[in-house]
């Protein structure tokens, strides 16, 4: 079962991290580059992919992040979590961005590297 | 989540696009946490205030939304990257971001926001009778609130603390509610803790945690162990409350941290074997902790640059309480409005590695400003670091 947060349609390709997003400490605001180490997607960009991770964390202020890569263009299309978060949430309302809640067994089908549609007005939200 | 009738139109437009930015906020952060409606809120602490987190896009997006929008309940702010009174001592800080943050400050106080520019308003005010519901978007402040103020309030973000000071409103979030199950208990296992040690326990505690946590194995920390433990918790994950327990039901799941888990988390963030300069306060230091620290430098100096972070408010007590004279004569300089947390008073050019006893101030130092860290517990760093 899929629930939507923010309403809107994307297509993309997923880049997917089994890494909680710290987005004020590991995602740089103007490029969406990746420069946490830990991090699985350690210097890939989130910039126009369906960004995939479990769920955000750490500080409140990461949602102006969000809102900084949207004005930057370097935003990702879409955001699918397995665990909604308020900075996550806020950041996507503000930025327009769509974010949808997805159940653990349906994150773990979705596929780093593939092709996927996003519409949440329609009855199969992902495609 | 349902919307009364007057906040579905505010929510379409009819009450101009404020409004209708900060009930869409609100409608995502209701659906992200399943509120089934909003409710009011006395006080919203909002974060977002520093030019260095929130660059030119907060910048802009505060000076036009400050054109209309005021807060409708108290509302208090976050540090700012800088204190505008030293501003002429660091001279690495350019024109551009002081007139970037003065724009930002200025958009808060046209909003009405009480320019408190501290990450610790549980240290500033008096706080509201019991289960008085707040929205605090400072993580370690909402952990505090909720944890060891008797409050009430979501681990609220920047934009959704906004909402709510601007509406009066929040959604009503388990955390919210009276009798919430806590589902795990992490046993702490390391004996007198020091500060530091608290810090790293909250920070394994917000990685391993949901939304809240049981803490077994701790007797009355002080306040300084306890605002590190808010610290560190905030920083690494989406917990938002604990309790102190001192006996063990049987149904929550039991988490261990030991020395095994300290490590892991010591290794995670200190990366160098010493610092070029120090900082303490993050969280803010408090006016009991300023007291403190001058008892502590009693007759010695510091041997290199301290920087020690505090509210303006607690400041001014302080100077009146004649505690800051003591440490500025060790060579302490307090600094008010900002915090180590991403601060660019810290320059790159010139440091490479930072010594603090803040667990939160070293995950930003090391991820964020992009220097090394060494981790000491604050009597460690006066027996080392003054003569």
């Amino acid at each position: 079962m899929s629930k939507v947060i923010v309403n809107g349609k994307a297509e993309g390709t997923v880049l997917k991290t089994t890494n909680p997003i710290n987005f004020l400490g590991a995602v740089d605001k103007k490029t969406g580059m990746i420069h946490d180490k830990k991090y699985d997607i350690f210097e890939k960009s989130i910039k126009n992919t369906v960004l995939v991770f479990p769920h955000g964390v750490g500080s409140s202020v990461g949602a102006y992040t969000i809102y900084s890569l949207k004005s930057h263009q370097s935003a990702p299309l879409a955001m699918i979590c397995q665990k909604a978060d308020l900075t996550v949430a806020s950041g996507c309302a503000l930025a327009n961005i769509p974010m949808v809640i997805v159940s653990p067994e349906e994150f773990n089908s979705i596929k780093d590297g593939e092709e996927i549609e996003i519409d949440t007005n329609s009855t199969n939200i992902i495609n | 989540m349902e919307l009364t009738k007057e906040e579905q139109e505010a929510l379409n437009g009819e009450m101009g696009d404020t409004l209708q930015t900060a009930y869409r906020i609100l409608l995502a952060t209701g659906e992200a946490t399943n509120a089934e409606k909003l409710i009011p809120i006395k006080w919203a602490h909002l974060s977002g205030v520093n030019y260095n987190t929130i660059g030119d896009s907060g910048e802009e997006f505060l000076r036009e939304l400050s054109k209309d929008a005021r807060v409708k309940v108290k509302a208090t702010v976050n540090p700012m990257g800088i204190d505008f009174d030293h501003i002429s001592e660091f001279e690495h800080i350019d024109d551009e971001f002081i007139k970037k943050q003065a724009s930002i400050r200025d958009s808060y106080t046209r909003m009405g926001v009480e320019p408190t520019f501290s990450c610790t308003p549980y240290d500033i005010f008096d706080l509201p009778e019991k289960n008085t519901q707040v929205s605090f978007a400072e993580s370690n402040a909402a952990i505090f609130a909720n944890s060891l103020g008797g409050l009430k309030t979501n681990k609220e973000s920047a934009f959704s603390a906004l909402a709510s000071a601007i509406t009066g409103k929040s959604p009503y979030s388990d955390l919210r509610k009276d009798d919430i199950t806590i589902p795990m208990t992490i046993r702490m296992k390391m004996d007198n803790p020091n500060e530091l040690d608290f810090g790293m326990l909250g920070f394994f505690a917000g990685k391993v945690g949901d939304t809240s946590v049981n803490i077994s194995g701790v007797s009355q920390p002080n306040r300084r162990s306890c605002k590190a433990l808010c610290g560190g918790m905030g920083t690494s994950g989406t917990c938002a409350k604990f309790q102190f327990i001192d006996t063990e039901d049987d149904k929550s799941e039991k988490i261990d941290f030991g020395k095994e888990e300290m490590n892991e988390v010591y290794d995670e963030l200190n990366t160098a074997e010493k610092g070029d300069l120090i900082t303490l306060g993050s969280p803010q230091l408090g006016l009991e902790e300023i007291f403190d620290l001058s008892k502590m430098l009693s007759g010695k100096s510091f041997q290199k640059r301290c920087m020690i972070f505090c509210s303006r408010a607690v400041q001014e007590q302080a100077h009146n309480l004649n505690y800051t004279n003591e440490i500025e004569r060790a060579g302490g300089e307090i600094l008010s409005d900002c915090c180590t947390c991403l601060t660019p008073l810290i320059d790159t050019n010139e440091t490479d590695a930072v010594t603090t006893n803040s667990i939160k101030g070293a995950y930003y130092l090391k991820n964020s400003t992009g220097v090394d860290v060494n981790l000491k517990p604050l009597s460690k760093i006066i027996e080392d670091e003054t003569k």
